[in-house]
């Protein structure tokens, strides 16, 4: 160390003090953080195996599962993605390639800004009085993706505008310059340049709404059964499209509910395959990051 | 849309129908513009919506006894509405959680960016990158499982013999505030890691060969410099935590007190979570005034940010 | 590129769909509610299948009109199980039904506006004079529950009227250990919790350290934290926590149903003046409401039947 100094290293008592302090932050954070998440697996994992996945909680047949709340949080992951990934991507394409820079623009991305700092309890509540009530769909699986959909909107634009944002100005003028059309040029070239951030984009929207509670307590309601299904293929096809208008609970709506009434292990259970869930997405992201960017 | 899927088999070329072209064209400007309004659209709609429900129980029961009563009876014969500690427990355990949480995020932050040894940190930054996306509702579990129950001996130890306290079993201010700094590290630690490593090496450079040892470059020229995301991460880690719900209504014991750090006390968030199931009427109405009480804190918040942001923005640029 | 092309195809797919996904958003939110309507009327006809042989049809048909109901939000769910079956034998008289209050309830009842009012408390001395007949319908009962781990199996009335006010703070106090007293309860407009403070004369005036927001976590909390109390519907009281003996009278079906037992409240239907004065229409709803089949709905809400 001494060998880059001319002068005699001088001793700062100030300097080992904030030395000190990073080590200690970073050590407790890192490990508080690490911990919580290595107790709730190692406390969860003992109550997942196949049937707590694959079974309702029920008091006659004395099983407890999360099939029912594995299928709503299908159901509010796809038809949320599907409304909002358009809006989203669509959104991101006119602000960065159509809209010139101005009082609009400025206008549109503070309120994008906007609703992605609007905490989920009023999304909730929104959903509640605009979709649920407004609109007649009550609590209803509807309802609540309805309501993820503004939620995870500025989600998705942000990501995929950074992603326009990253693709050369010399790839636009290119295209443009030999004459393709502004549209042929946004699909030929910068989306599947973008392609990466619309992705994340996308991911992250997932995660958000794996992890969401408060906005869909009072939207998509706590429902955890199956549908029932019997007949023929028409009928189960037929159940599934009716069970959007009836209210379902993602599993970590079912979580709180556990928790509050103090069924730890069930509670810890949920948790365990949530985490496994963050950490998939998580390993998804990066896969898409690197896996997707254009040659 | 016919005549997009008709472009899409030619797309081959750039030679074409241009009237085909025009029509796709003007289609796909509009499809892009009409979803960008959807934002604004949202967001009109929220802040309208907020103040409908929100202001009728302002007019009923009035502005000030709503806001500045300290009696919340809600379901009495003769219901008081005060939610004077409700708010001031939203501002207190807010900042209670953010001067715990910044300073030990901001701090990890910089180990990540400049003193951890790069494999260290290659193993640890993935790590508070995942999670960011841990549900809050897995914080809340783990308050109400561990740290309940361990404010609840501390509470007996430090109220020994006290004939004043009322004893909360470890649901308390306390415990809500930890469960709150904790959950917004993550989110601190990122953004305040990105804009670390985004200062220019040319100023770090430059504070070395001066003579600054390395603390002091981080300390005097690299924090400053990443000044603006080190806020940005701030104001997003009190966003966070002012809008939490769910994870702190168990933890926090949600009785309405006076924000001291062993009280059984209720968040502006929690407020609405516990009482909206059962509530009708005015009870109800004023449940959505605390929603629009919390939505303007929101609305402040974002504007600050809005701003800071810009400034950010301006400074990078000269 | 061939990859990469198809990519983009399935995003401007993806965008179609979107747009054709918000044009249905119309459809479905019209349909919404008449799948919510087809749920109902199913749900009455697995009801009818047990009603038809009870009522004669003949007389039910005959009968048509409505019923104005208001009060009591705790008998809400009772309410609702009851106007639904009671559709079923009797198709074309409407049951309305408001949920404000008990107070509220009698007081429509009582000057006319509606025509039973529901209460979840037994009527005041002033409410009988002006004329409100109480008739009991079921009844619900209360269960005041500790820690597993504590000491203490009974308190009396005033005991646990003094431990909710704040008075006593201490198990000490009450024959207990030496532990601090965590009272927990409901949050304001539970209907248990306004029972509970009515029956102790507490109301509002109860000093709690947790207010939880269902019967579920008022328990979890209870049987978790040494030193709490709390109080619980009975119908959900479980072996995690200890239900106390009130003035040396054990929570159970019998001594509730005895009276012995004082955490009990009745649900009420209010009438003004006897059932016999009134309307054949009402007449009828009492005759269902305390009939085999009304009761039976009182059980499957977990309430105890009146007899």
């Amino acid at each position: 160390m001494n060998d880059n100094t001319l002068m005699r290293k001088r001793k700062r008592p100030l300097d080992m003090i904030l030395r000190a302090a990073i080590y200690i932050s970073a050590s407790v954070s890192v490990l508080l953080l690490l911990g919580m998440i290595g107790y709730v697996f190692v406390k969860g994992i003992q109550t997942v195996n196949l049937s707590f996945l694959t079974s309702v909680t029920s008091t006659l047949e004395g099983t407890v599962g999360v099939a029912g709340n594995l299928l709503n949080t299908a159901y509010i992951i796809i038809i949320t993605l599907l409304i909002a990934t358009p809006l989203g991507v669509g959104s991101a394409i006119y602000l960065n390639e159509y809209a010139r820079p101005g009082r609009i623009v400025s206008m549109i991305e503070f309120t994008t800004e906007t609703l992605s700092g609007i905490p989920s309890i009023i999304f909730g509540l929104f959903g509640m009085v605009f979709f649920g009530e407004s609109l007649g769909l009550g609590y209803s699986l509807l309802t609540g993706s309805f309501t993820l959909t503004l939620m995870v909107l500025p989600l998705i634009t942000r990501n995929t505008q950074e992603a326009l944002r990253t693709v050369p100005e010399s790839y636009r003028s290119g295209a443009l310059g030999m004459g393709s059309t502004k549209w042929h040029m946004i699909r030929t070239i910068l989306l599947p340049s973008s392609m990466p951030g619309i992705v994340t984009g996308i991911i992250l929207a997932l995660g958000r709404i794996v992890g969401e509670s408060a906005a869909l307590l009072f939207t998509a309601g706590s429902d955890y059964r199956l549908p029932r299904f019997s007949g023929g293929f028409a009928d189960n096809v037929e159940r599934l499209l009716t069970k959007t208008t009836e209210s379902g609970g993602t599993l970590t709506i079912e979580l709180y509910l556990q928790m509050q009434k103090g069924q730890y292990e069930t509670a810890f259970g949920i948790g365990c395959v949530l985490i496994i869930i963050v950490l998939i997405l998580n390993l998804l992201t990066k896969l898409a990051a690197n896996k997707l960017r254009p040659v | 849309m016919n005549s997009q899927t008709h472009a899409s088999v030619r797309e081959s070329t750039i030679l074409g129908n241009r009237k085909n072209k025009a029509v796709v064209e003007t289609a796909a400007q509009i499809i892009f513009t009409i979803c960008a309004f959807f934002a604004v659209l949202a967001v009109v709609s929220i802040t309208l919506y907020m103040i409908i429900s929100g202001t009728p129980a302002i007019f009923e029961v009035g502005l000030t006894e709503i806001l500045f009563g300290t009696v919340w009876r809600p379901a009495a014969e003769d219901p008081q509405f005060g939610i004077l500690y409700v708010i001031l427990t939203s501002i207190i355990g807010t900042s209670m959680a953010i001067l715990i949480g910044v300073p030990i995020g901001v701090l990890t932050a910089v180990f990540l960016a400049e003193v951890a040894p790069k494999k260290l940190a290659m193993i640890v930054k993935p790590a508070v990158e995942l999670l960011a996306g841990i549900p809050s509702v897995i914080y809340g579990l783990l308050g109400v499982y561990l740290l309940n129950p361990l404010m609840y001996k501390i509470e007996l130890a430090v109220f020994e013999g006290s004939a004043t306290h009322q004893f909360t079993g470890g649901a308390n201010l306390l415990s809500a505030v930890i469960v709150l700094a904790i959950m917004i590290l993550p989110t601190v630690i990122n953004i305040s890691e990105t804009s670390i490593k985004a200062v220019h090496p040319s100023l770090k450079a430059a504070s070395l060969a001066l003579g600054a040892s390395h603390i002091q470059t981080i300390f005097k020229t690299m924090l400053p410099a990443a000044k603006s995301g080190i806020v940005t991460a701030i104001v997003l880690g009190v966003g966070r935590a002012i809008g939490e719900a769910m994870a702190i209504t168990l933890v926090s014991g949600s009785s309405v007190n006076i924000p001291l750090p062993f009280n059984s006390v209720r968040f502006l968030t929690t407020a609405i979570v516990s009482e909206m199931g059962y509530s009708s009427g005015t009870h109800r109405q004023v449940l959505f005034t605390i929603g629009l009480v919390l939505f303007v804190f929101i609305m402040i918040i974002n504007v600050v940010l809005n701003k800071i942001l810009k400034k950010g923005a301006n400074e990078n640029e000269r | 590129m061939k990859n990469r092309r198809s990519r983009v195809l399935a995003l401007a797919g993806a965008c179609i769909l979107a747009v054709g996904g918000l044009a249905a958003c119309g459809a479905e939110e019209t349909s919404a509610p008449s799948t919510g309507a087809a749920q109902t009327s199913s749900a009455a006809e697995s009801g009818a299948d047990q009603t038809s042989s009870v009522a004669g049809s003949a007389e039910a048909a005959a009968l048509s009109g409505s019923i104005q109901m208001v009060g009591s939000t705790s008998m809400e769910r009772f309410a609702n199980a009851l106007i639904e079956a009671f559709a079923v034998t009797y198709p074309d008289v409407n049951v309305t039904a408001e949920f404000v209050g008990s107070g509220a309830g009698i007081e429509a009842v009582i000057n006319g506006t509606a025509d039973v009012g529901n209460s979840s408390r037994n009527l005041e001395a002033e409410e009988l004079e002006a004329g409100a007949v109480e008739n009991i319908v079921a009844i619900d009962g209360i269960a005041v529950c500790v820690d597993p781990a504590n000491t203490v199996t009974g308190l009396t009335k005033d005991q646990l009227t003094n431990i909710y006010n704040g008075t006593i703070t201490n198990w000490s106090e009450v024959g207990g250990s030496d532990t601090p007293i965590i009272v927990i309860g409901r949050e304001a407009g539970s209907g248990t919790r306004g029972a509970f403070e009515e029956l102790l004369g507490l109301e509002d005036a109860c000093v709690y350290a947790n207010e939880l927001d269902s019967t579920g976590a008022v328990m979890a909390r209870v049987a978790s934290t040494p030193g709490a109390i709390g109080y619980v519907s009975l119908d959900v009281l479980n072996d995690s926590v200890v239900a106390l003996a009130l003035d040396g009278v054990e929570p159970t079906v019998d001594n509730i149903k005895s009276g012995s037992y004082f955490l009990s409240r009745p649900f009420v239907m209010a009438t003004n003046g006897e059932i016999s004065q009134q309307s054949d229409l009402v007449q009828a709803w009492f005759d269902f409401v305390l009939g085999a089949e009304g009761q039976e709905i009182a059980t499957s809400v977990g309430l105890i039947t009146v007899e």
